[in-house]
């Protein structure tokens, strides 16, 4: 209840300063915020626009947003933590995430994401030593209809097979 | 805005309309295979045989039958073509000048479709959902406008009570009492939530409802706010919907524009704006009292009811929570009449259902029946059985909450009390066929696996005995366990069901119990022989008495996990079933 009542007060635009870094993106994050009012309810939020502009969370992008947000640092950290979403490791250059929502399971998923971990000797949630590709898992992103999906670089592939995965792959190799 | 401007919009909207039009799917299933380049391509080609005036070709929501997609469909010729290719453009607009084509298409008087009865899916596929104006043609908004102009709050509440609505999201509570709760609820602030995060592996029906149909939900939204008071709404929105998140920010700011949403609408007192709230991946943020710790910003975990939310809510205002298809169910209720939708479906369970059809079936994709239409309905004639010439083995509704249905059991009709009857739930609907190449076992760890990677480490029986209940389903699997470790597995489920906090781990063994019920031989194949001999007898004497203690609580869960299959087996042979 008391969250929504007591409004933190309102930043002076003089506290808008540059982070130490001298990074752009801190200016961008805290306009975000400030959209917001500085709301300790927009923590999610923010924390998906801080993820968007700087790929993952970092212990400093984490403190950053508790300082602003005037939030204990422990509690920023605690839902950056809870959410699947969120992460708190660089990502690869690439990114597939193969679907292992129920529909996707029995149509051979598991065949997709074994043939994607032997080929790359990483599991799920890892990067390759060479940052190029991250191997994620998704719970179900909706595709049930075209499974088993994998989805490569935010685009969604339908009907996905142990081969179609590894050649996809292969071409981001080359490249 | 008022009803005289929503009529001169439906009017320009329908005398505008061209002669032929060509709905492309643009739901995820299809832009993923690659729609949105065939609707360009159409566009191009229409304007390429000069017929620009004549033909126009629409972006729509879900076509229904995912598994063919790209997917579309030229009407008045009805005709649905399906695995579209950019190339096959042109020689759809030639047909359209009577030109014959040998294109692949479906047979749109197929069970699949004939067997559907569209109410919250009538305006899916059919009208363009960033559109505003597409809806209001679609009779859109006018409800929420003879709502707010000739019935009080009370009167709205019990026309809802009438048309016997239940919550489309598992659980099955009557819509209209838990207005009605929320209404009488004093408090200076309430709110509406929307809950859109469908974590459910294997449903999607609440994404091609709000990427096909978004304005529904939001009419419903807010005629469930005028019901109870609220001035403002949340949705809340998984992240792994981009395309639905998109739509919806559309559809708000759209209806803004018009005066449909935000202040004074249809020049009432009544206020109301939305707000989308994105989640960021957390299975358990479909439990409401998770959900609105979420939507205040927070870890999302769940508390203990009562206080439910409809007394203390968000922010400890009542808050009111309905899932999308519930409030997409709205809209038509107040349009047709509450004796319209209680004709629809059985006796306790009023109304249609949407099902996200998926697995090992030949026709995967989304589809709405009457309550009381039997799975074998569903699965076989619509469904067109089983792929690649396997048999049917099982149908698995509910998701992790839920349980299988057996082939035995396939005419059971689709209700929550005969689902519940049969240890499964209604679900928020999603239906995964299973064939003889899945292994029941299997499926009951990959739930498992699911709720423990998903329980929010709140409540002891939740988060460790999800593990230890994984850990002995991966024993089974792997050919190491004895019976004993299968007894335990039972009494393991039944303690965490009824001593969790929330939903979610209430729920977690029901996949478990409900192979174990009725696969029990699939377990048994895969056990060991006890090495140990049979159970020693303790003496209670000469055991410390902490160990005295576990040791009752460990015979009463023995004695009542045995009572609950022997009751669920007497159950199960006495219920009159006409399995063939």
């Amino acid at each position: 209840m008391t969250s929504a009542s007591v409004q933190p007060p309102r930043q002076s635009t003089k506290s808008t300063l540059d982070h130490a870094s001298g990074d752009k993106r801190f200016r961008i994050l805290e306009a975000h915020m400030k959209k917001h009012q500085f709301r300790h309810d927009a923590l999610i939020e923010v924390l998906h626009k801080a993820q968007e502009l700087f790929g993952f969370l970092e212990s400093d992008l984490l403190l950053f947003v508790a300082h602003k947000l005037r939030l204990p640092p422990s509690r920023v950290y605690g839902v950056a933590t809870f959410y699947h979403f969120f992460t708190l490791k660089p990502k690869g250059e690439h990114t597939c995430v193969v679907c292992m929502g129920t529909a996707c399971y029995v149509k051979g998923a598991d065949k997709v994401l074994a043939a994607v971990q032997e080929h790359t000797r990483i599991k799920p949630g890892e990067t390759t030593p060479d940052n190029q590709l991250s191997l994620l898992t998704a719970r179900c992103i909706g595709a049930c209809g075209i499974a088993p999906a994998v989805v490569y670089d935010g685009a969604v592939a339908p009907r996905q097979t142990p081969e179609s995965a590894l050649e996809q792959l292969g071409k981001w190799e080359a490249k | 805005m008022t009803l005289n401007d929503l009529h001169l919009i439906q009017a320009r909207e329908l005398a505008g309309k061209k002669k032929i039009i060509l709905r492309c799917c643009m739901a995820a299933g299809c832009m993923s295979s690659g729609s949105a380049n065939v609707k360009q391509r159409l566009e191009q080609a229409v304007a390429e045989a000069g017929l620009g005036q004549e033909v126009e070709v629409r972006g729509v929501g879900c076509l229904k039958l995912c598994c063919e997609g790209p997917l579309v469909q030229a009407d008045p010729q009805e005709v649905l073509y399906i695995k579209v290719t950019p190339e096959n453009a042109p020689t759809i607009v030639a047909t359209l000048r009577g030109e014959p084509a040998d294109l692949p298409q479906t047979d749109l008087n197929a069970p699949f479709f004939k067997r559907q009865l569209s109410v919250v899916l009538a305006n899916s596929g059919v009208i363009d959902p960033e559109r505003i104006e597409d809806y209001i043609a679609a009779e859109g908004y006018q409800a929420l406008h003879e709502v707010l102009t000739e019935a009080t709050p009370t009167e709205v509440v019990e026309t809802m009570v009438r048309s016997g609505l239940r919550g489309r999201g598992g659980a099955g509570f009557s819509t209209g009492i838990k207005w009605g709760t929320v209404a009488k609820t004093p408090g200076s602030r309430k709110y509406v939530i929307c809950n859109a995060d469908e974590g459910d592996p294997g449903a999607f029906m609440d994404r091609s409802v709000l990427e096909s149909d978004p304005h529904s939900v939001l009419e419903g939204m807010a005629i469930a706010a005028y019901a109870v008071g609220a001035d403002q709404g949340f949705i809340y929105v998984r992240a792994e919907y981009p395309l639905a998140i998109s739509r919806l920010q559309i559809a708000i700011k759209q209806a803004k524009q018009l005066g449909v949403l935000g202040s004074g609408i249809f020049e009432s007192p009544f206020n109301f704006s939305i707000d989308i709230r994105i989640g960021a991946g957390a299975f358990v943020c479909g439990e409401e009292t998770a959900l609105m710790a979420s939507v205040e910003g927070k870890r999302g975990t769940p508390r203990p009811r009562p206080p439910f939310p409809a007394e203390s809510g968000l922010w400890g205002c009542p808050t009111l929570i309905n899932n999308v298809e519930t409030l997409a169910n709205v809209p038509p209720i107040y349009r047709k009449g509450a004796a319209w939708f209680a004709g629809i479906g059985t006796e306790k369970s009023k109304g249609t259902k949407v099902f996200a059809l998926a697995g090992r079936v030949k026709n995967t994709g989304l589809i709405e029946v009457p309550m009381g239409t039997t799975v074998r309905t569903i699965v076989e004639e619509m469904g067109g059985g089983a792929t690649g010439g396997g048999h049917i083995k099982a149908v698995q509704t509910g998701g992790p909450s839920g349980g299988c249905i057996p082939l035995p059991h396939l005419d059971t009709p689709v209700d929550y009390e005969s689902l519940g009857r049969l240890g499964s739930i209604m679900g928020s609907g999603g239906m995964i066929v299973m064939d003889d190449t899945t292994h029941m076992v299997d499926v009951a760890r990959f739930f498992m696996e699911f709720c423990m990677d998903e329980s929010c480490g709140k409540c002891v029986p939740c988060r460790t005995g999800t593990v230890q209940m994984h850990h002995l389903l991966c024993k089974i699997m792997a050919r190491k366990a004895t019976p004993r470790d299968l007894e335990k597995l039972q009494e393991l489920c039944d303690m965490v069901k009824h001593t969790s906090l929330c939903g979610l781990g209430q729920t977690a063994p029901n996949p478990t119990l409900s192979t174990l019920r009725f696969f029990r031989h699939e377990y048994e194949a895969l056990l060991q022989p006890d090495t140990f001999g049979p159970h020693r007898t303790a003496d209670h004497a000469s055991l410390p008495a902490a160990e005295t203690t576990l040791l009752h609580l460990r015979q009463t869960y023995r004695a009542r996990a045995v009572e609950a299959t022997t009751r669920a087996a007497a159950e199960t042979t006495t219920t009159p079933t006409t399995a063939k």
